[in-house]
């Protein structure tokens, strides 16, 4: 008859709307800013620079090596490399970057950066609370701003993390193990260690 | 005690007025009753609009609005701060007077229409001898705004909305006149005052509301289908139709204009409600003999506040109906229900009172329903449509 699929619809709001006041899980809104959802491991959105030890500046993982710079799909990094070189966290002399800036409103989150990058110095960060009322000077990010360390690296991405460090301390290891085997005999010619061979060649495809 | 409270303001406004120079008194006391209704419909809206929000949101699972005061009640002050501070945009090509008229000719026959409801005992505007007929004609003229508002915009959507309005309105004007008929035969008088003195009385404790007779019941549903379609609301949206054609008739307006448009519809809404309150649900009068010592004006509110949350029920029950569904309900089923319902009032009007007469007026409602809902259903089906010249 008609009328009667009207009736079992008006039925079925009026059992959503008195439900909601009782059941829970109805509810199915996370109210934000109060609550949040945890965020799951994978979580990517813009590039942080990491570094080793308590002051960014000196333990800088970074060597300004501008590989990231000339990979990134959408140009959104710029890197001035330095003149002079500077002990990084080990104690050896390397570059560092004089600027180090990415416009966030250009960058695509596409962890190209990282997938290139053969010292560990640039990974994904999770935060994403980053609104600004500033467009230009609020979305351009300097090397203070991008700097976080790897404590923080850590936390956000632990498996990730984990893996990262394991590398550098193989790494490490071998340039160690290398160093002993050259004796006494200083050579100071080395400067870099060897790139990271796995992750810069996939990506150059 | 009761009495005091239910001409409270009453009183107050012959109080008041008591101070003017005699000269202005009669100016005087219809510009207070004008403040009122502006003030408390206006608010009224304010009100609905949160709650509406809110019951649709419960209706959909979740919260509404809840962040701009407690339990987000302070939202229609925000919201009213936004859309005056709004740039407010006018189309180089629209016509520029009457595109400004639009809203607000709207906005002046919506609060016109208040002027013949009785909000309470003693407690109406202009107490007119055709207060049905002034009704319906100011509600014509807010079909006649939306019409201008698309017309002026210069835009094929407003313009496709305004057409849309316009057979919308026209069509379901019919049996929304028709079912109001009934009551004004019962009554013999189009005046809103004397057919909700009518309905005061009670048979015990029972009302005698036209409502709770076989032709008012008809009547009453037919009239309020019919006013949600003349009041836009969804269903009857199309005019609207922000999935079709954007925002319809008022695609072009921004700002407060599309606030006043948002306030007009609402104050369409409300108004149309207070008739159908008035005509079938007894107006300001007490549902029950014993709870007659409850002023009447809140009588009037509470029943008010019913429909509109029946309005809302509604809106976040049913989809939007198709252009040739809407015309095939209106004059297939609406009309001919309308109709047959006149001679069902007229049947109970000159049958003796007893059981006979509720048997006889109750068939002549049910028999045409269950006839014509069937051949709604089944009537027709969708053909290819062929053009003669733009094929």
């Amino acid at each position: 008859m008609l009328g009667e699929g009207i009736a079992k619809g008006l039925v079925e709001t009026a059992r959503n709307f008195i439900g909601s006041y009782f059941s829970k899980n109805r509810l199915t809104t996370v109210q934000y800013p109060e609550e949040r959802l945890p965020q799951i491991e994978a979580t990517r959105d813009f590039p942080f620079l990491v570094y080793d030890g308590d002051d960014w500046q000196a333990g800088m993982r970074c060597v300004g090596c501008q590989i990231c710079e000339k990979e990134c799909p959408p140009k959104c990094i710029y890197i001035e490399k330095s003149k002079d070189k500077k002990p990084d966290a080990v104690g050896k002399l390397q570059f560092y970057p004089a600027v180090f800036n990415i416009d966030v409103s250009v960058c695509m989150s596409c962890q190209i950066c990282v997938e290139v990058c053969p010292f560990e110095a640039i990974k994904m960060d999770t935060e994403f609370e980053l609104s600004t009322d500033n467009r230009f000077g609020g979305l351009l990010w300097d090397k203070a701003r991008l700097s976080k360390p790897n404590a923080y690296y850590g936390k956000v991405h632990p498996t990730d993390a984990a893996a990262s460090d394991a590398l550098l301390a193989e790494e490490k290891a071998k340039v160690e193990a290398k160093a002993k085997a050259a004796g006494e005999t200083k050579t100071n010619s080395e400067l870099t260690s060897p790139p990271l061979a796995t992750s810069g060649a996939t990506s150059k495809q | 005690m009761g009495e005091t409270a239910d001409q409270l303001f009453v009183t107050l406004q012959h109080w008041l007025v008591g101070y003017a120079p005699a000269s202005l008194r009669s100016i005087l006391s219809a510009l207070l009753s004008v403040i009122a209704i502006l003030v408390v419909f206006a608010l009224l809206f304010a009100i609905t609009t949160v709650l509406e929000r809110k019951g649709l949101g419960r209706i959909q699972n979740r919260y509404g609005p809840n962040r701009v005061g407690p339990f987000g009640f302070l939202q229609p002050i925000a919201d009213g701060i936004k859309s005056l501070t709004k740039e407010d945009i006018v189309p180089r090509a629209a016509d520029k007077v009457v595109h400004f008229l639009a809203p607000v000719v709207l906005v002046i026959a919506a609060f016109s229409l208040y002027a013949v409801l009785p909000i309470g005992r003693n407690m109406v505007l202009a107490n007119l001898d055709a207060g049905v007929l002034f009704f319906f004609a100011i509600s014509s003229v807010m079909e006649l705004t939306i019409f201008m508002a698309g017309w002026s915009s210069r835009n094929k959507y407003s313009l496709l909305g305004a057409m849309r309005a316009i057979a919308q309105m026209i069509s379901y004007e019919v049996p929304l006149i028709l079912a109001a008929v009934t009551v004004i035969m019962a009554t013999g008088s189009l005046s809103t005052v004397t057919i909700v003195e009518r309905q005061a009385g009670y048979t015990g404790i029972l009302p005698h509301w036209f409502v709770f007779t076989p032709w008012g019941f008809a009547g009453f549903v037919l009239f309020m289908i019919a006013a949600t379609a003349e009041s836009n609301r969804s269903p009857f949206d199309l005019p609207e139709g922000e999935s079709e054609i954007i925002a319809g008739y008022y695609t072009e307006y921004s700002g407060f204009k599309f606030a006043l448009f948002f306030l007009g519809e609402y104050l369409g809404m409300f108004a149309i409600s207070g008739l159908g309150i008035t005509l079938f649900l007894g107006g300001w009068a007490a549902p029950l003999s014993f709870l007659t010592w409850i002023p009447s004006y809140l009588w009037f509110f509470a029943k008010l506040l019913v429909m509109i949350s029946a309005f809302i029920w509604v809106r976040g029950t049913l989809p939007r109906l198709r252009m040739d569904q809407l015309m095939n309900f209106a004059w297939r089923f609406m009309l001919p229900m309308a109709l047959l319902n006149l001679v069902t009032a007229g049947v109970w009007r000159f049958l003796p009172q007893g059981l006979l007469r509720w048997f006889v007026c109750a068939l002549l409602v049910v028999v045409p329903y269950v006839l014509l809902g069937r051949g709604l259903a089944q009537g027709w089906r969708l053909e290819k449509r062929v053009y003669r010249f733009a094929e």
